[in-house]
C-alpha cells in the first residue's frame, strides 16, 4: 500500500489512548503484508515481525504509538449534555466548535458546545473556553442520551485528512500515526535490502497518558537496540529555532542522555551515505516519547530517536510534509541493514 | 464488615510503616487462604492456590501520615508529610504515632490563613523540653491522624478509609470466597499514597495474568462539587479512568457484565486526577490487563472520611464474582490480531 | 584528597559521564574480579564474586550542566540545563565545553545595560549563552557541535578548617568513598557501581539494580548541608561537620526502620558522628533501587554539602572520613551477618 494513502486511512480511523483496537487492526493488516508475523500483546501494542537472514540476528525495536489524544464522557448533564474530560493533553482552545464521533452503544455524532459569546460579558470573552465549560452535545433526548452512552465512553474530533499544496498533509493523530507510516515505509524499503537483524515493527499503545504501552512491550521484546519514531515540533514563528525541526528537510535525529550516543551517530552516518537529509534535535533529559521507556528496560536497551517535523501538534490540523516520513522510512531502512553482531556488543562497551 | 472496617481504620499503619496494620490483617486471612507471606517492601501477600488464571488483587493498607523532622529545645516536633497531607485539614487535629504517643498540631501565629504551610505547623506531645520529647519520640518517626471511627446508618466516618475499606472488602472477599479455578494472590500493599511502590514491586514478584485494584475513589454528590460521576451509597464503582490507569476495557466489560448478572449496583467512574495500585501492576513485565473496584469515599486525606457499608458490600459481591469466575486467558486475550 | 579531587574535577553532565568513568575504572582496575558496563554507561566493579549475601553499593558519576542547543551567527552558544541547575547560580561561571573541553564563560547583559527592573529578576537560562571567544558561528561550529555538553570549570582546594570547595561534590563525594571501599576485601559479594543519569530521573540505577539483583542496597550521596545564614535552626537538611547523615526519608524512597536501625547503631559502635537527614524530598538512586525486580532493602548514607549543584560547593573532610568509615563498617557487619536479611520477607503460613 502507497504510504500516503495508509496515513490517510489509519489518522481517520479512531483510536484513544487505552482504546487503539479500530486502528490497531488496520494497522496490524498491512504492515504484516511486509513482514513474516503479526501479534498483539495484553495491553494492545501491535507487534511485527520481520525476521533477518542472519545466523546470530540481533534484535532491533521500532516503536511508533498508534493512539490519539482524544475525550472521555465524566457525567451525564440534565439536558443530556455530555461533561468530559481529555485522554492525554488537549488544548480546550482548539476543540471548540468541533465535530465528534462519540462511541457509545454506537457510534453518535455530535458538536463540542459552550455558552454562546451573544450570552457572555465582554470579559468573560476575553477569557478561552475551559474544559469545564464545554460539553458533548449528541442532539438527542435525555432518556436516548442515557441509554446510548454511559460514563467512560470516549469520542475523537471527526476529522479527515486533508492534502494541501505539495506533498503535505494536514489533519489528526499525524501524533503519531506519521511514525506508524514510517514502519511501513521502512518495511516496503527492507523488501529489497539484506538485513541480518530481526525486525520488530511495533505500533505501541497509550504513549500519550505515560509512554506505557512501550514500557511493556519492550520488556517483553528485549531488543538489542530500540529506536521509538514520533514527531517533533515544525518550525513556526516565535518559536526558538533551536526548539523546532523545518518541514520538509528530513527526520530530527534526536542527540542527548536519553539517546545512546553510538546509535545518533550511526543514523547519522548511514544518512550522510545515502543522501539523506537529517537534523540534529536535542534533548536535555528523559525526552516525552517511547524512547524514554525503552531506554531504562530491563537492564538497559541502547536507544535512538527520529522525528517528523509537524505543525499545530495535539490539534485537528497535525500539519507534516510526506517526503520526510519516506525519508525517515527510509533512513531506518538503511540502519537496519547495517546492524550486525558487532555493531551490537560494542553499544555496551564505555 | 463494620467491625472489621472500624478495627482497620483505627490501626495505626502510614506509608513505609505498615508493621501494625500488616499483623491485623495477616490476623484475619490466615485461616481462609493457604499461604500468607511478605516481602521487602512490607507488602503482605495471601495466596488461594489454584490451577488456572493468576489473579493479583490489591489493596493498599498504608495511609498517609506527618513524619517528624526536628525537636526544638522546648519539645515541639516539626515535621513534612507523608503522602498528600494538606496543613488546611492539619489544623486542630491530634494524631498519634505508632508507640501510642499522642499530639495536638499547633500553628505558629499567623496574619493570614492563606500563608499556612506544612512548616507553620508543629506537633505538641506535651513534653517539657526537647529531653523529655527524645524520650516520647525520635526524628524520622511517623504520626498518622488519631481517630475514632463512628457508624451512623450504613455510613462509616474515621480516618484511613482509604484505604482500609478496600482491605476490608478483600478481606471479605477472601473469606467469603469458594474453591476456584484461579490462583488469587491478594495484595496488602503498602507505600501507595507515596507513588505505587509496594504494588510494583509485588506484582513483579507474583507475576499475575489479570490484575484488580481495590481502592476509595472521589465523588461528586456533596454540596457544590467537582462533576464526578460517582455517588455515596449507589454502588460499587468501576473505573475507567484515572492519572494512573486506563483499565483494560475487557476488565471493565467483565465487572460491568457480572454486575448485571448478579443485580449488583454499579456506577462508572472517570477520575481525572490521582492514582491507584492499578497505574503500577497494568505496566508490570509485558503487560497486566488489569481494572479497579473503586468505594466511594467522601473527604479523602481527612480524618473524617465516610463511606457506605452497602457500597462495600456490593464491592465484596462484585470482588467475590469476579475472583470466582473462570478466565481463560487465551480465548479472553488473545493474542492473534487479524 | 587526591581522588576526590580528581573526581571533581573530571567531567561527566548526564549522559556524558565519560570522563569519570575512565578515571574510576583506571584507579581500581588492580582491584576489581570483573569490571563491566551496560548500555547506559553505569559501571560496574565486582569483588568476591559467588559469596553471599550479594551487596550492591552505588554512586552516581553524573553531575549537572548545560547543553548546547543552538549556535547563534555570531558564534554565541544557545544553552539549555541538564538535570536540576539552579538558573540564578549560572551567570558568570566559567565552563568547558564538548570532548576537548573547549573552555567558555557563561555571559548575559552588563548589569550598565540592564534597566532598573531587570536587574532584580533572576537570569533564565534563555537569556544566558556561552561565549567561547570566537568571530562567529562557522568558528565556533569547527570547535563545538550541537548536542554538546558543558560543564562548570572549577579546582578544588581546600578552605577555612579541613573542608574541600569545588564543582561536583554531588556526587563525586559518594565515587569517591566508593573507590575507597572497593579497594578494600570483605567477605560477601559486592558490586560497586558507578552509577549515570541520576540527576535526571535515576535512570543509571534503575537499569543497574536490574542488571546486580542484590539482597541488599547502599547508595552513597552528597545532601544538602543547610544551616548557613537565613536558615532557621529548624529548617536544617543536615549540618555541615554533623558527620554522615542517614536517610529517613526522601521523594523517592522511604528507608525501612530496620535499616535506619541497623546504620544508627553501627555508627555508634564504631564511635562515629553522624546525623538523620531531616528533608524528606528529593530523589536518590534507592528509589529506583528499593523498586527493582521485587524489591530490594536498600540504604542511603550521605556526606553533607553547602551549595550543592554550584561549581562552589563545600564539604567537610571530617563527614568524607567519618562517611567512609560507616560505609566500611556497614560492609563489614553485613559480612558478619549483622544484618539479618531473610527476616525482609517473613513466610507467615
Amino acid at each position: 500500500m502507497e504510504v500516503d494513502r495508509f496515513l490517510t486511512e489509519i489518522t481517520a480511523a479512531p483510536g484513544l489512548s487505552g482504546y487503539e483496537q479500530p486502528v490497531a487492526k488496520m494497522i496490524g493488516a498491512t504492515l504484516v503484508k511486509y513482514a513474516n508475523e503479526v501479534r498483539q500483546d495484553h495491553l494492545g501494542n501491535v507487534v511485527v515481525l520481520k525476521k533477518g537472514k542472519g545466523e546470530l540476528r540481533p534484535r532491533v525495536l521500532l516503536a511508533a504509538h498508534m493512539d490519539e489524544i482524544g475525550l472521555m464522557v465524566t457525567k451525564i448533564e440534565k439536558g443530556g449534555f455530555l461533561r468530559f474530560t481529555s485522554v492525554g493533553g488537549i488544548d480546550p482552545r482548539t476543540i471548540v466548535g468541533q465535530e465528534v464521533v462519540l462511541f457509545g452503544k454506537k457510534e453518535l455524532c455530535g458538536v463540542i458546545g459552550a455558552k454562546p459569546p451573544h450570552l457572555t460579558d465582554a470579559k468573560e470573552r476575553s477569557q478561552a473556553f475551559t474544559m469545564e465549560e464545554m460539553f458533548i452535545d449528541l442532539a438527542l433526548p435525555e432518556a436516548k442520551v442515557r441509554e446510548l452512552v454511559s460514563v467512560g465512553d470516549v469520542a475523537m474530533i471527526k476529522r479527515k485528512a486533508i492534502k494541501l499544496n505539495g506533498t503535505s498533509m494536514a489533519g489528526k493523530a499525524m501524533d503519531d500515526r506519521a511514525g506508524v507510516a514510517v514502519m511501513l515505509a521502512c518495511l516496503q524499503e527492507l523488501q529489497r535490502l539484506h538485513h541480518l537483524a530481526d525486525v520488530y515493527a511495533v505500533a505501541t499503545v497509550q504513549e500519550e497518558v505515560g509512554v506505557r504501552g512501550a514500557t511493556t512491550i519492550s520488556y517483553g521484546i528485549v531488543p538489542d537496540i530500540g529506536i521509538a519514531i514520533d514527531v517533533t515540533h515544525g518550525a513556526m514563528p516565535g518559536v526558538p529555532e533551536y526548539d523546532t525541526c523545518k518541514l520538509g528537510k528530513g527526520p530530527g535525529i534526536t542527540v542527548g542522555p536519553n539517546i545512546h550516543p553510538k546509535v545518533a551517530s550511526e543514523l547519522i552516518r548511514i544518512a550522510k551515505e545515502y543522501n539523506i537529509p537529517y537534523q540534529l534535535e536535542t534533548a536535555t533529559g528523559p525526552t516525552g516519547t517511547d524512547a524514554r521507556a525503552i531506554q531504562v528496560t530491563r537492564g538497559g536497551i541502547p536507544t535512538g530517536l527520529v522525528s517528523i517535523p509537524l505543525r499545530y501538534m495535539h490539534t485537528s490540523v497535525e500539519l507534516l510534509d510526506l517526503e520526510d516520513i519516506k525519508q525517515t522510512g527510509r533512513l531506518l531502512a538503511y540502519f537496519i541493514a547495517s546492524v550486525n553482531s558487532e555493531y551490537v556488543e560494542e553499544l555496551a562497551c564505555f | 464488615m463494620k467491625d472489621l472496617l472500624k478495627k482497620l481504620s483505627e490501626t495505626y499503619g502510614p506509608s513505609g510503616r505498615e508493621e501494625k496494620i500488616r499483623k491485623v490483617i495477616a490476623g484475619e486471612i490466615k485461616d481462609f487462604v493457604d499461604e500468607v507471606f511478605t516481602d521487602p517492601l512490607g507488602n503482605l501477600y495471601a495466596v488461594k492456590k489454584g490451577k488456572s488464571t493468576k489473579i493479583m488483587v490489591a489493596a493498599h493498607m498504608d495511609e498517609i501520615g506527618i513524619i517528624v523532622t526536628y525537636i526544638d529545645k522546648d519539645g515541639f516536633l516539626r515535621f513534612s508529610n507523608v503522602g498528600g497531607v494538606s496543613p488546611q485539614i492539619l489544623l486542630g487535629q491530634r494524631v498519634t504515632f505508632g508507640n501510642g504517643v499522642v499530639g495536638s498540631i499547633g500553628v505558629e501565629k499567623l496574619d493570614d490563613i492563606k500563608k499556612l504551610t506544612l512548616d507553620k505547623l508543629y506537633i505538641d506531645i506535651g513534653a517539657k523540653n526537647k529531653e523529655e520529647a527524645e524520650k516520647l519520640v525520635k526524628i524520622g518517626d511517623i504520626a498518622t491522624y488519631d481517630r475514632e471511627a463512628a457508624v451512623m446508618g450504613t455510613r462509616v466516618i474515621g480516618k484511613a478509609m482509604d484505604n482500609r475499606a478496600g482491605c476490608a472488602v478483600v478481606i471479605e472477599a477472601l473469606r467469603r470466597l469458594r474453591e476456584t479455578e484461579n490462583e488469587i494472590y491478594a495484595v496488602f500493599t503498602t507505600q501507595e499514597e507515596v507513588g505505587l511502590r509496594g504494588s510494583r514491586t509485588s506484582s513483579y514478584r507474583i507475576n499475575p495474568d489479570l490484575g484488580l485494584a481495590v481502592d476509595v475513589t472521589l465523588v461528586g454528590d456533596t454540596p457544590e462539587p467537582p462533576a464526578l460521576n460517582v455517588a455515596l451509597g449507589k454502588g460499587a464503582a468501576i473505573k475507567v479512568k484515572d492519572a494512573s490507569v486506563i483499565c483494560h476495557p475487557k476488565i471493565k466489560a467483565m465487572l460491568s457484565e457480572l454486575a448485571a448478572k448478579h443485580k449488583i449496583p454499579v456506577q462508572m467512574e472517570v477520575l481525572t486526577a490521582g492514582g491507584t495500585d492499578a497505574g503500577a501492576i497494568h505496566l508490570t513485565r509485558e503487560g497486566v490487563p488489569s481494572g479497579v473496584i473503586s468505594i466511594p469515599c467522601r473527604y479523602v486525606h481527612t480524618p473524617v472520611e465516610m463511606v457506605d457499608l452497602d457500597d462495600m458490600e456490593n464491592s465484596v459481591k462484585l470482588l467475590t464474582a469476579f475472583l470466582s469466575t473462570s478466565v481463560k486467558m487465551q480465548e479472553a486475550f488473545p493474542c492473534a490480531l487479524v | 584528597m587526591l581522588l576526590i579531587k580528581k573526581l571533581t574535577e573530571a567531567y561527566g553532565v548526564s549522559g556524558d559521564e565519560s570522563g569519570v568513568r575512565n578515571l574510576l575504572r583506571e584507579e581500581l582496575t588492580p582491584y576489581a574480579e570483573k569490571i563491566e558496563t551496560d548500555s547506559l554507561g553505569n559501571l560496574y566493579i565486582k569483588k568476591g564474586i559467588g559469596k553471599k549475601p550479594r551487596v550492591m553499593v552505588a554512586a552516581h558519576m553524573d553531575e549537572i550542566g548545560l547543553m548546547v542547543v543552538g549556535i547563534e551567527s555570531n558564534g554565541l552558544l544557545q544553552v539549555k540545563t541538564v538535570g536540576g541547575v539552579d538558573e540564578r547560580v549560572l551567570v558568570s561561571k566559567p565552563v568547558v565545553v564538548g570532548e576537548n573541553h573547549v573552555p567558555g564563560v557563561i555571559g548575559a547583559k552588563a548589569i550598565h545595560l540592564q534597566k532598573p527592573h531587570e536587574r532584580k529578576k533572576p537570569l533564565e537560562v534563555e537569556q544566558l549563552y556561552i561565549d567561547i571567544g570566537v568571530k562567529n558561528k562557522e568558528e565556533a561550529e569547527k570547535m563545538v557541535k550541537i548536542g554538546d555538553y558543558a560543564a562548570f570549570l572549577a579546582t578544588t582546594h581546600e578552605i577555612g578548617d579541613n573542608c574541600l570547595i569545588g564543582k561536583a561534590m554531588d556526587n563525586r563525594v559518594g565515587c569517591a568513598i566508593l573507590a575507597e571501599l572497593v579497594k578494600e576485601d570483605y567477605d560477601l559479594e559486592l558490586t560497586a557501581v558507578f552509577t549515570v543519569q541520576e540527576e535526571i530521573g535515576l535512570r543509571g540505577a534503575s537499569v543497574a539494580a536490574y542488571n546486580v539483583h542484590p539482597d541488599f542496597a547502599l547508595v552513597l550521596e552528597g545532601t544538602t548541608a543547610s544551616d548557613v545564614a537565613g536558615v532557621e535552626d529548624t529548617g536544617y537538611v543536615t549540618k555541615l561537620g554533623g558527620g554522615p547523615a542517614i536517610s529517613i526519608m526522601d521523594s523517592s524512597f522511604i528507608a525501612p526502620q530496620k535499616v535506619i536501625n541497623f546504620l544508627v547503631e553501627t555508627a555508634k559502635k564504631l564511635n562515629l558522628p553522624f546525623q538523620l537527614r531531616r528533608l524528606t524530598t528529593a530523589g536518590t538512586d534507592a528509589g529506583a533501587i528499593s523498586q527493582a525486580h521485587g524489591g530490594i532493602p536498600s540504604a542511603v548514607i550521605s556526606v553533607p554539602c553547602r551549595y550543592l549543584h554550584s561549581p562552589t560547593s563545600i564539604i567537610s573532610l571530617d563527614d568524607y572520613e567519618n562517611t567512609l568509615r560507616l560505609a566500611k563498617g556497614v560492609l563489614m557487619a553485613i559480612a558478619e551477618g549483622g544484618l539479618s536479611l531473610e527476616g525482609f520477607a517473613e513466610k507467615i503460613k
